[in-house]
């Protein structure tokens, strides 16, 4: 596809590249103030326990220590992500429910002080029985974390659409298969890390590596009782997200309160240990899928139950339980099917949204089994979804809507570029090659709290010498490249080079954004930022048009000159004035053609100074049934990958050699970072599949929590990958722009596993595919034979 | 404990510091030269986001105590440019997207120059071992061992 475009889908060198190459660029922990104290967290070291009682005296007397918090002297009020469940208290009252609960804070002059006094508080606790698993917690009279959420459930979910005993009826193979994947970490190499900052007025400014900033200030607001408008969150550079950065953290909301408490700022950072403890990454889900087909390989009907692993609190879970089941209506034609899903409470640290949310390991589970119809039918994998797929314009069974798909072009991609049609089939022993495609939202069709509030605004102000522009965006970069691509719609909007785009971003006081989640800023910042754009493109085209005595529709602006369409028009009068304001200065406009700056300038003489504004929310969205919200999105983006493996027979390491990648978003804005997405999600799905779980012993306690125990993908890891971009060209998209950040991770598990079944014959259904687990299933396939 | 006198030099500008015995030289370049261009992601030898030169090797800064470099000479990523002017192989990382959060990017860009600095034409293999202590959620390294290959037949040739 792809339009006539002079920045858009090019590839730009990123406006951050330079500052963060040369170590210029300023993180959290980067920034100092005058004044700061250190903040430090007690933390629970049992898995449930009631507080007997809590000592604070000693920590207080310590020297040098300003504040001291417990549940006694902070707000009771209870939080967490969605206003449905709130289930989270600032610091434990009465109870711990699991180890790494918050249960004091210290404020201190210095770290070591703050530590000190951490281990002065006493804290008498009287352990309770705890579950840490699915079965422990779902156990008739198993111990409960909350009175609120008995049967320790945080949500369940119950739909059917359609007919699914209709469905299997008219299937002629129908199959159950499980899967369960473990419990993974956000493993973003910068650890969350806020310094608040309360001031006289009463105003707090917090500043926060946080993915969120507007639903971080609500949050603050709210516990602190400050009215939104006096909290103010600042976004520095974020050194990744990938879910578990997209709420308020401890660390904001006791360094506000503790900041309010003595009039100074402080200052709290998690150590690496602490973000295994807070989590907030991925669940494990336990999936059972039986699906029916026809034996043409036509889907007729999907029965599916998960279960979810989900820790303390609620988090984005009760998001999660949806995502997990709504996500497999698409990109197949699925006329019925019915969900079960359940969110458990357990006595670990609470899991919450991470890339691909709610839907990569369904989507292995799904994928997988749609590997072994094949196998059954005698049909090769792609042309079996080749039979399925939809298409632009379909709507799925619960309600969402393909509004562009490029499904086919992506198998197709993935099935010639890594010459699938010469190998399938045809490899030797202990080599294999597999295939999975994905799907995702392009952004979340509503806000995390029921609201009609847009989801972004942007201002565009020309800047009143008409050479620049500034893009103000409350958008959370956070590696992504979300501050180059606004900058880039801007650009295209406008009619200028990249160069004279200025940005800035991350601060709530730029006006609204729900952040850097659900893989939105793309299709829905880029919409107010394009609307933004045009905005202030009309007001100058307008003026000028009136200056120069011309019809407006004659005007237009490209690559920062103004084009004029027929007969040529006398700008003489325009460009002396322009050019006897800048005496003796070089570089000034001449030739034939009249500038945007001297356009620009002359429209601010006129009226003032020209702001242009853009919002957007994304129009009412999906079905009626409950929980119909969750899954809905403006655009869908898709994806496809090939897995190539080796196994070595007789250890069972598997080895990726090789991924061919295919996705469709909808239009590049910028191509480097549409792959930049592609490359990163196959690296997360790789370390979940190959070798990532965040181990807990039998009192609750991680195992592993550092990145020497818990294993991400290194550069040894990481096979060659090989990207194809797909352009469908998304009507509701700036530009056709859709998604690219998260769908792109759905396919490489269950590539992985395909590959992995190809080269051995065995069906891997429990990850991380360890050696240990690939020999075992080779010899259970031994004696089975 | 007694603080210690050492002397740093650090990209070619010799420090007379007092540090304490346990203080380690990425707190040292961070809180006391500040240099905050050297990231801590675990403060634990992991990450590999601290990565500092020390008489032209990499190591993570978080694990060398500030008086185990007294005398040595170090380069933090703020000595890689040349004023406004880049190294090729921080050039060559903006140029390829190797770039996202940013926050390992620092300590790549030294065991980068480090490997270049020895091997200037290095295999794809030779690249991957030199990257193999700095952890990166974002990327994927592809980009960022294009970028280094990019680099050094950039610098092979001037």
């Amino acid at each position: 596809m792809g339009g006539d475009y002079t920045v858009v889908g090019s590839r730009a060198r990123r406006l951050d590249g330079p500052e963060k190459v040369t170590g210029k660029a300023v993180y959290l922990d980067d920034m100092q103030f005058k004044g700061m104290l250190h903040g430090a967290i007690l933390q629970s070291p049992h898995a449930h326990a009631r507080i007997k009682s809590i000592d604070t005296s000693a920590a207080e007397a310590l020297p040098g220590v300003k504040a001291v918090l417990t549940a006694g002297n902070v707000p009771d009020t209870k939080y967490g992500v969605s206003p449905a469940r709130y289930d989270e208290n600032i610091l434990a009252i009465d109870r711990v429910r699991y180890v790494g609960d918050e249960v004091a804070a210290v404020a201190a002059v210095d770290l070591e002080t703050a530590h000190q006094a951490l281990e002065l508080i006493k804290v008498e606790y009287e352990p309770l029985p705890f579950v840490l698993d699915i079965d422990q917690a779902t156990a008739e009279g198993a111990p409960q974390l909350h009175q609120e959420y008995l049967g320790n459930l945080t949500a369940e979910v119950h739909q059917e659409f359609g007919e699914v005993a209709r469905g299997f009826a008219e299937s002629d193979l129908i199959r159950t298969d499980t899967f369960v994947n473990k419990r993974q970490d956000g493993g973003f190499i910068e650890p969350p890390r806020s310094v608040a900052v309360h001031d006289l007025s009463g105003n707090l400014t917090l500043y926060s590596s946080t993915q969120v900033p507007h639903y971080v200030q609500r949050t603050i607001a709210m516990l602190t009782g400050l009215s939104v408008g006096k909290v103010r969150v600042v976004k520095p550079y974020v050194g990744g997200g990938f879910g578990p950065k997209a709420s308020a953290s401890p660390c904001d909301i006791l360094s506000s309160l503790l900041s309010m408490k003595t009039g100074r700022p402080v200052k709290i950072a998690m150590s690496r240990e602490q973000v295994f403890l807070h989590c907030r990454a991925r669940h494990q889900f336990k999936h059972v899928m039986k699906t029916g087909y026809t034996k043409d390989g036509i889907i007729k009907a999907l029965e599916h139950t998960c279960y979810l692993e989900g820790g303390a609190y609620s988090s984005f879970g009760i998001a999660t339980v949806y995502y997990a089941g709504s996500l497999l209506a698409a990109p197949y034609r699925l006329p019925h099917m019915k969900y079960d899903g359940y969110r458990v409470y357990t006595n670990k640290p609470a899991c919450g949204a991470q890339r691909g949310h709610g839907g990569v390991a369904a989507r292995a589970c799904f994928e997988q089994q749609m590997d072994l119809v094949a196998e059954e039918l005698g049909m090769d994998p792609i042309e079996l979804r080749l039979k399925n797929i939809m298409e632009t314009g379909d709507v799925s069974c619960n309600d969402l809507s393909m509004s562009s798909l490029g499904m086919k072009e992506c198998l197709e991609a993935v099935q010639g570029g890594s010459d699938w049609n010469a190998k399938k089939g045809k490899l030797p022993p202990g080599k294999g090659i597999g295939m999975a495609a994905g799907f995702f939202v392009s952004g979340a069709g509503y806000p995390i709290y029921r609201s009609e509030t847009f989801h972004c605004t942007v201002t565009i102000k020309v800047q009143e010498d008409g050479g620049t522009v500034l893009v103000k965006t409350a958008a959370a970069e956070i590696g992504q490249g979300s501050d180059t691509t606004m900058a880039m719609i801007a650009a295209e909007a406008i009619g200028i080079p990249l160069e004279a785009v200025r940005l800035v971003s991350g601060d709530t006081d730029y006006g609204i954004d729900l952040g850097a989640y659900s893989s939105r800023t793309t299709l829905m910042t880029g919409h107010a930022t394009r609307e933004a754009g045009e905005q202030v493109k009309e007001m100058i085209l307008t003026a000028l048009a009136g200056e120069l005595g011309v019809e407006r529709e004659r005007l237009d602006i490209k690559d920062g000159v103004v084009e004029i369409k027929g007969e040529a028009v006398d700008f003489g009068p325009l460009r002396t004035k322009y050019l006897k304001e800048h005496r003796g200065w070089g570089g000034m406009p001449s030739g034939d053609k009249l500038t945007f700056t001297e356009a620009a300038r002359m429209a601010y003489l006129k009226l003032g100074t020209i702001v242009g504004t853009g919002k957007y929310k994304p129009p009412v969205l999906g079905g009626k049934f409950k929980g119909a919200a969750v899954g809905t999105s403006p655009a869908y983006g898709c994806s496809a990958q090939v897995a190539e493996v080796t196994v070595d027979l007789e250890t069972g390491q598997v080895t990726v050699d090789n991924i061919t990648d295919a996705h469709d978003c909808g239009q590049a804005i910028n191509l480097t970072s549409v792959e930049a997405q592609m490359e990163g999600s196959v690296s997360m799905g790789l370390g979940e599949a190959m070798f990532e779980e965040v181990k807990f012993d039998d009192q609750g306690r991680v195992l592993n929590p550092s990145l020497g125990e818990y294993h991400i993908p290194t550069v040894l890891d990481m096979p060659r990958m090989r990207c194809i971009v797909v352009e469908s060209g998304e009507p509701n998209g700036p530009f056709g722009a859709k998604e690219v950040g998260e769908g792109a991770i759905m396919p490489t598990i269950p590539a992985i596993l395909n590959a992995v079944h190809d080269a051995t014959g065995v069906t891997i259904t429990e990850l991380p595919i360890t050696p240990e687990r690939v020999l075992m299933a080779l010899k259970q396939k031994k004696r089975d034979e | 404990m007694d603080k210690m006198r050492i002397v740093l030099t650090v990209n070619g500008q010799d420090h007379e510091l007092l540090a304490a015995p346990n203080r380690t030289l990425a707190q040292t370049l961070r809180e006391d030269l500040e240099l905050t261009g050297t990231k801590q992601g675990c403060e634990v030898g992991d990450c590999g986001s601290c990565t500092v030169l020390m008489d032209g090797e990499p190591v993570n800064s978080c694990l060398v105590l500030a008086v185990q470099a007294s005398g040595k000479a170090i380069t933090t990523i703020e000595g890689v440019a040349e004023g406004n002017q880049l190294h090729p192989v921080q050039d060559a990382m903006v140029e390829h997207g190797a770039v996202q959060c940013g926050f390992c990017t620092p300590g790549m860009v030294l065991s980068a120059v480090s490997l270049l600095d020895k091997v200037p034409d290095p295999g794809d293999g030779e690249i991957r071992q030199a990257l193999s202590g700095n952890l990166c959620r974002c990327t994927g390294y592809q980009k960022i061992v294009e970028a280094v290959q990019d680099a050094a037949s950039k610098m092979e040739r001037s």
